[in-house]
């Protein structure tokens, strides 16, 4: 046996104490010193269990190829009823499940918004009393291969984006957006709320799809890859896709529906977050083909409700780790501070979840000022996120750092032995039902979603290894 | 102890979820404890043993995890304590900014993972608290490379895990508790500056390892490389995993002529199959068992190294004290090196040995052979007319000047009629010095042997009873 380290003098790596680093400098040998820290508390035993499971390196290789490999397609629009098969009476919603009695202001008045939306109430109050009756049937998007941004509420009548993983064959769907300021994701059911949801159910929604019919399928992965090099970090700036996906289209819009063309577009034109939806579709179409590989300690989920922040891990099947939702810090809107902010809400961080939003900061030096940073700030975070990721997607590339894939696919092991969670870039709803957005920023998960878990890994890989 | 005027203050703080390496906060504690009118000043990770220490000094206490940060400080007044916690604060900055390279887009590595895929690498040190220590090794297996686990207090479980891994990865894995390795030259942990040569050492034993290449460099013999294999690698558990592919691998090596394997006797099951292997090998190989009453001692592996080099065995320099007014009656072993201890025992025969450098004494703080505290302590408490033996080894990574503080206490104990006897274990080439630090001790008051054999036989012969020495050569 040869062993290469005894061929020449050597470069040396350490972690730990300063001081035996020291006398390697002291001898002139090169080395590159590890800025260690302990995991996070009560994570030791759970972590040796998970990390010394055979099938571990392997199951993370598949489940982090399977996430960068996906080939997502725009390949069409479609009612939710239809898609999801979804019953009158069942609404989809963002995060874990939840139930009514735990729902906070903005989801509940989304829900309220899609029961008057699908005529199940004539008005809020009626809504409301249904609600905390149970008379509507909620369920989580997830559990429908469905993802939704702030509330994520689905109801049967609104249509949806299908995305088509041409890779791995999966499909998932997205809701509509409807643009910022008043709308239902972020709890408002007033008039105006309601008025655009049927106009995009009745015009916007065939219109695309017609659309889709001639143009699609419209390579996702391609046009996120363009947008990441034109300043989008495609969580909460959408700036470039939204053109992207407008160049694309628009001819089609115009010839699939010349009287509702002019329309049409200027919807689309006028919300800077119009791809987010077809985006998140794109996410989580390729997090689910990275899903339920024995073994893999790789987040395919991270969603929130409003009440929790949960996640799902590709070796633990469909179970849920949850932890509060933290409300979020950035730059709120006219005179809204941070007391009128709801905590974290929505499946956005699926773009997260996937390689973007946060972990893409460096490529989106214009956002920076959300969170009251600097280019620095965005850089750092960025690289920050390679610590606890365990691939670089080879497609979705950050000009800044000469190229480098953005960092992908979130390992459980190494936010719990680093302490460093997940950048998110987020949105921020307003507290009260009703209120609609109120600013936008940074929110890191809860860690005891993710040392919860490592614990159930631990506890699978003990049941499998013995 | 005593503090003027006024009550002392007594300042304690616990700061969660800061970290530090044990001997950089040593480095502050001893800076507080330097300032006027500070009595006491502990830094540490809130571990058992810390708390433990400063329960002791009567410091009340909060709760606290280890993974805090312990701070107590017994001040002669309020405004003392002040000061006192505005220079830890400095303190504490200045050591987080030592391991935070580069600019502010650069940031350090956080995990060896990361480290290994961010910079090509040979090898890697780990020394992180042994409850951690596997993911860091873990990571360096995967990553393709051999790597030394200084720390201690790692599970067995973990330690076989890592060494299978190793086999599939074709890397190796030394230690954990491995106190020394060279590499090309090139000292990992507490290593003695060697000189280039044929000698190529497989160890279950640091400070074994260390006394036989330091009297061979004397000698004027040099080795090829230093691996060491930690001290259960040949259990019935582990299976001398390490020890094989130590061995196979400097058998493979063109600059290795000689293989010396310095080993506690391996457990049955690993005995046959480590035999079998050193009957395989290309290369002549010599084996020192530790730790067996009437087997041969490390100075006399160092001989037989020698022998087999065709080299002459030289007379092993001391240093004697001038002759002991009277007889010792009891012996007292004071050590830092683990394998150096039970050699010592074991020629002794009779005595009080301790080795501060066992698990229990290093959870939570330095090495004793950075941190001598404990053995000052030990040294101090020696009664009049007895025997005090200890190990000094010298190196990179160890004290950079361990006379400083130890030949006081020598100087203190010899002043009140304790027999100081110590080995010096080091090398002429070693930062410390060799010579001087003998000459450092032996001004003290102290006998200086570099064979520990010949300072146990020494001290022994310094007792009132002692009877002809019938251990040894």
């Amino acid at each position: 046996m040869t062993l290469s380290m005894l061929q020449g003098e050597p470069t040396v790596i350490t972690v730990g104490a300063g001081l035996l680093g020291e006398a390697l400098d002291a001898q002139a040998v090169p080395r590159v010193d590890v800025a260690w820290r302990p995991p996070l508390p009560g994570t030791e035993e759970a972590l040796a269990t998970v990390l010394a499971d055979p099938r571990r390196v392997r199951a993370n290789e598949v489940a982090a190829g399977r996430l960068v490999s996906a080939r997502p397609q725009l390949v069409g629009v479609r009612p939710a009823r239809e898609a999801l098969d979804l019953p009158p009476g069942t609404f989809l919603h963002a995060g874990p499940p939840i139930e009514w009695e735990r729902a906070s202001g903005p989801m509940r008045g989304a829900l309220i918004g899609a029961m008057l939306l699908e005529g199940l109430a004539a008005d809020p109050e009626e809504a409301e009393r249904r609600l905390a009756a149970g008379e509507a049937r909620l369920d989580s998007c997830h559990h429908h291969r469905t993802v939704g941004p702030m509330a994520g509420v689905v109801s049967p009548s609104m249509w949806v984006f299908e995305v088509r993983d041409a890779e791995h064959g999966g499909t998932a769907y997205c809701s509509l957006n409807e643009g910022l300021g008043k709308v239902l994701r972020y709890g408002a059911y007033g008039e105006e709320v309601l008025t655009r949801l049927r106009w995009m159910g009745e015009v916007l929604g065939p219109v695309l799809a017609a659309t889709l019919d001639r143009a699609g399928p419209l390579d996702l992965r391609a046009l996120a890859t363009q947008a990441l090099q034109m300043g989008d970090e495609l969580h909460n700036r959408n700036r470039a896709a939204t053109s992207l996906l407008v160049r694309e289209l628009a001819p089609a819009v115009v010839e699939a529906a010349p009287t509702h063309a002019a329309e049409v577009l200027r919807f689309v034109n006028g919300n800077d977050h119009f791809y987010l939806n077809a985006g998140m579709a794109a996410c989580k179409v390729g997090a689910d083909a990275a899903r339920d590989v024995p073994g893999s300690t790789m987040v395919v989920a991270m969603a929130r409700n409003g009440t929790d922040f949960g996640i799902q891990v590709s070796g633990l099947g469909d179970r849920w780790f949850t932890g509060p939702s933290g409300v979020p810090d950035g730059l709120y809107l006219g005179a809204y501070g941070p007391q009128d902010a709801n905590p974290d809400i929505g499946d956005s961080t699926i773009t997260e979840t996937a390689g973007l939003g946060g972990f893409a900061m460096a490529a989106a030096p214009a956002i920076v000022r959300f969170v009251g940073g600097d280019v620095a700030d965005a850089v750092a975070a960025t690289r920050s996120m390679y610590e606890i990721t365990l691939a670089e997607h080879p497609a979705y590339q950050i000009p800044a750092l000469g190229f480098r894939g953005t960092p992908v696919g979130v390992d459980v092991t190494l936010v719990a032995r680093t302490g460093l969670l997940p950048v998110v870039n987020t949105g921020i709803a307003g507290r009260l039902a009703g209120t609609g957005q109120v600013g936008a920023g940074l929110v890191s998960p809860p860690a005891s979603a993710f040392t919860a878990a490592l614990e159930a890994l631990a506890g699978e890989s003990r049941a499998q290894i013995g | 102890m005593s503090t003027g005027d006024g009550p002392a203050v007594d300042l304690v703080l616990i700061r969660a979820g800061v970290y530090h390496d044990s001997v950089g906060l040593m480095g502050v504690s001893r800076a507080l404890a330097a300032l006027d009118g500070v009595e006491v000043a502990i830094v540490a990770m809130a571990t058992e043993l810390n708390l433990g220490l400063a329960g002791e000094l009567g410091f009340t206490l909060p709760e606290a995890r280890p993974a805090d940060l312990l701070i107590a400080i017994r001040a002669c007044d309020a405004a003392t304590a002040d000061a006192a916690t505005g220079e830890l604060d400095r303190r504490l900055t200045a050591l987080a900014g030592r391991t935070a390279g580069g600019g502010p887009a650069e940031a350090p590595p956080r995990t060896t993972g990361a480290a290994a895929r961010a910079h090509p690498a040979d090898v890697v040190l780990v020394s992180v608290p042994g409850e951690h220590a596997f993911a860091e090794a873990l990571d360096a297996v995967e990553a393709g490379l051999s790597v030394m686990v200084f720390s201690d207090n790692v599970p067995v479980a973990q330690e076989i895990v890592l060494k299978e891994r190793a086999r599939l990865r074709d890397v190796l894995v030394m230690g954990p508790d491995c106190g020394t390795a060279v590499i090309g030259g090139t000292g990992l942990g507490f290593a003695n500056v060697l000189r280039p040569g044929p000698v190529g050492v497989v160890a279950a034993s640091g400070t074994g390892a260390q006394q036989v290449t330091s009297l061979l460099d004397l000698a004027g013999a040099g080795v090829s490389h230093v691996l060491g294999v930690g001290g259960r690698d040949l259990s019935a558990a582990v299976g001398g995993l390490s020890t094989l592919r130590a061995l196979a691998a400097l058998d493979a090596d063109p600059a290795t002529e000689l293989i010396v394997l310095i080993s506690k006797p391996p457990a049955p099951e690993a005995a046959d199959t480590v035999q079998r292997t050193l009957t395989t090998l290309a290369t002549p190989a010599i084996t020192a068992l530790l730790d067996v009453p009437g087997a041969s001692d490390l100075t006399a592996a160092a001989e037989a190294v020698l022998r087999a080099l065709g080299l002459a065995v030289p007379r092993w320099p001391s240093w004697l004290a001038p002759a002991a007014r009277r007889r010792g009656s009891a012996l007292w072993g004071i050590y830092s090196g683990g394998t150096l201890c039970v050699e010592a025992s074991i020629i002794a025969g009779r005595g009080t040995f301790t080795d501060y450098g066992d698990d229990a004494y290093t959870r939570g703080r330095p090495h004793p052979m950075i941190d001598p505290a404990l053995r000052l302590e030990a040294l101090a408490k020696v009664p009049e007319g007895d025997v005090a033996l200890l190990d000094v080894v010298l190196g990179h990574g160890a004290d950079p000047d361990p006379a400083v503080t130890l030949a006081p206490a020598v100087a203190d104990a010899t002043g009140r009629g304790v027999a100081v006897v110590v080995a010096l274990v080091g090398t002429e080439g070693d930062p410390q010095g060799l010579h001087r630090q003998a000459k450092a001790f032996h001004s003290a008051g102290a006998s200086v042997f570099v064979s520990n054999a010949h300072a146990a036989r020494h001290a022994v012969a310094l007792l009132g009873d002692a009877p002809e020495s019938g251990v040894g050569t």
